[in-house]
């Protein structure tokens, strides 16, 4: 092994390991988007859930999900060894690492659509179906390369899903979509005569901040895909996707405050931070082959589709208090039918079956699943508890406590 | 001895505290409300679905005054208050029955 491979290996391993990192504090990014969409009185419980489902996803990743995903063994064996034997360039538990966390961000994806009224404890028991099973299995068939029940393999059909525009952030919305089916919309959100009411959240300034550490932690969620970084042309590599994807959230930004403003008359700072986002998962799926220009571009139209996206899911009563099916769901498929415009290597068929695969899986799995959870436990919160606030029902506390007392 | 109660415009509690104190008034009770007059409220958008403002975020001060103050109170209140647009709030005196001071156990306009 020569010193200059060691060098190479270190520093891959290393690249690898702070994306993931990048790539975790993701999780604060949602919690802190999703506390900021929220009422005030379901605070506790959205941070409850956020910094839970992470746990979870982390836990059932090591239990099988991994293994699912990838091969390997199971039960909180971890993974070991160096990456020498399988021609890799870095450590495979870095690799698990890696993988993890995106694990947990498909699952955040789930939360904020379900929040203000979902049962804390069926929330979670679905994260233990979706990210140990669910998940696993569709990034079996995408990012571990074998077939569909040995049906197709989709890798061979001209499938390309670079970071995960389809595999994490389009699986993570099609559990949220069937969630929000079964779950019914918030209280007082839709009038009897079809008129859409408006429940703003409490903390815009949480959100704006969330949004921001969302961007940030996205370099590491495309950047790291690039999986090295200790060559001249994985070097380059990473340096466009980081462009890339900057470019694209700007875009998506500029797109969705100006399609606000056209259409409301003001500036609604939630669809501009929701542009950013589409932006990103417009770009997820392929960072590194577009131009700097093209990724402008590409972020710009998810920031257009993902406003137009929220206003048709409130047409269809399909309450989604923070975006979560717009942003990650139908932009999300617009970042896979992207991919053949830049990429040679991959084909609009191709992305459309993988697409087709990963949504009628995810939503098929994750509705049987909601729906089980909704026979045994229920999904909802009573009436009561929903509107006094699920902080106190689910959690026993409020975000922000006035006049409580020490006496017993 | 009186109550005045005046809901006025929150921007404008700077200037009514500033002419309270120049009158000499030692204590206001000042606290954040909402209410309707004939300003009613207004209609917001919010991700594309309207809210209606119902009620508008107003400032109630309240001041327990000796009798021989009221007027001059209610001048000076109405002078930094009013801005000559529609919201400017009102001014309500109630007749109070007895004041007293909770360190000292001081009765009447002693205690005020």
């Amino acid at each position: 092994m020569t010193e200059i491979f060691q060098l190479q290996y270190a520093l891959d391993t290393f690249y690898f390991l702070v994306c993931g990192a990048l790539v975790m504090w993701m999780a604060a990014g949602f919690s802190m988007l999703e506390a900021g969409l929220v009422r005030s009185k379901n605070t506790t419980e959205i941070l409850t859930k956020n910094v839970a489902l992470f746990a979870v996803a982390c836990t059932m990743y090591l239990v099988c999900g991994y293994a699912i995903m990838y091969g390997g063994d199971t039960f909180l064996s971890g993974i070991a060894g160096d990456g020498v034997a399988d021609d890799w360039t870095y450590a495979p538990a870095a690799d698990f690492y890696f993988q993890v966390v995106f694990v947990a961000t498909a699952m955040s994806i789930v939360s904020g659509s379900v929040a203000e009224r979902m049962k804390l404890w069926s929330f979670l028991l679905f994260a233990v179906v979706m990210t140990g099973y669910i998940y696993p299995m569709e990034g079996s068939w995408t990012w571990g390369g074998a077939s569909v029940f040995g049906m197709y393999t989709l890798g061979d059909l001209g499938f390309s899903d670079f970071a995960g525009s389809g595999i994490v952030h389009m699986a993570g919305a099609s559990a949220a979509l069937a969630g929000v089916i079964l779950l019914g919309a918030r209280k007082g959100k839709y009038g009897a005569n079809g008129e859409v009411n408006a429940i703003p959240g409490a903390n815009l300034p949480m959100a704006t901040l969330g949004t921001f550490i969302l961007w940030m932690g996205w370099f590491g969620f495309n950047g790291g895909s690039v999986l090295a970084t200790a060559s001249v042309e994985s070097a380059n590599a990473v340096a466009m996707v980081f462009l890339n994807t900057n470019a694209a959230a700007s875009g998506g930004l500029i797109a969705a405050l100006i399609v606000a403003k056209l259409l409301f008359g003001k500036a609604d700072l939630t669809m501009a931070l929701n542009g950013a986002l589409a932006g990103l998962v417009a770009i997820t799926a392929e960072p590194s082959t577009p131009s700097a220009l093209q990724a402008t571009l590409f972020g710009a139209l998810g920031g257009v589709l993902v406003v137009f996206s929220i206003l048709t899911l409130d047409k269809l009563k399909l309450d989604d208090p923070v975006g979560a099916i717009s942003v990650h769901g139908v932009v999300g498929l617009l970042g896979l039918l992207l991919v053949p415009v830049t990429n040679d290597g991959s084909s609009f068929s191709g992305q459309l079956i993988g697409a087709a695969t990963i949504f009628v899986w995810v939503f098929v799995t994750s509705f049987i699943a909601w729906y089980v959870i909704k026979a045994l436990i229920g999904l909802r919160v009573s009436e009561e508890d929903e509107a006094n606030g699920i902080d106190i029902a689910e959690c026993g506390m409020e975000a922000y406590p006035e006049f409580t007392s020490s006496k017993s | 001895m009186k109550m005045v109660t005046a809901i006025i415009k929150p921007f404008k509690l700077d200037e009514v505290r500033e002419s309270l104190g120049e009158l000499g008034v030692t204590g206001v009770t000042v606290t954040e409300v909402k209410g309707f007059g004939r300003q009613k409220g207004h209609t917001e958008l919010y991700r594309g679905a309207e809210y209606v403002v119902d009620f508008l975020p107003k400032v109630k001060v309240e001041v327990a005054l000796a009798d021989e103050l009221v007027d001059r109170a209610v001048e000076a209140i109405t002078a930094a208050a009013q801005t000559g647009k529609i919201g400017d709030g009102k001014i309500f005196i109630t007749n109070t029955e007895e004041v007293i001071r909770i360190r000292t156990g001081e009765t009447g306009a002693e205690a005020i």
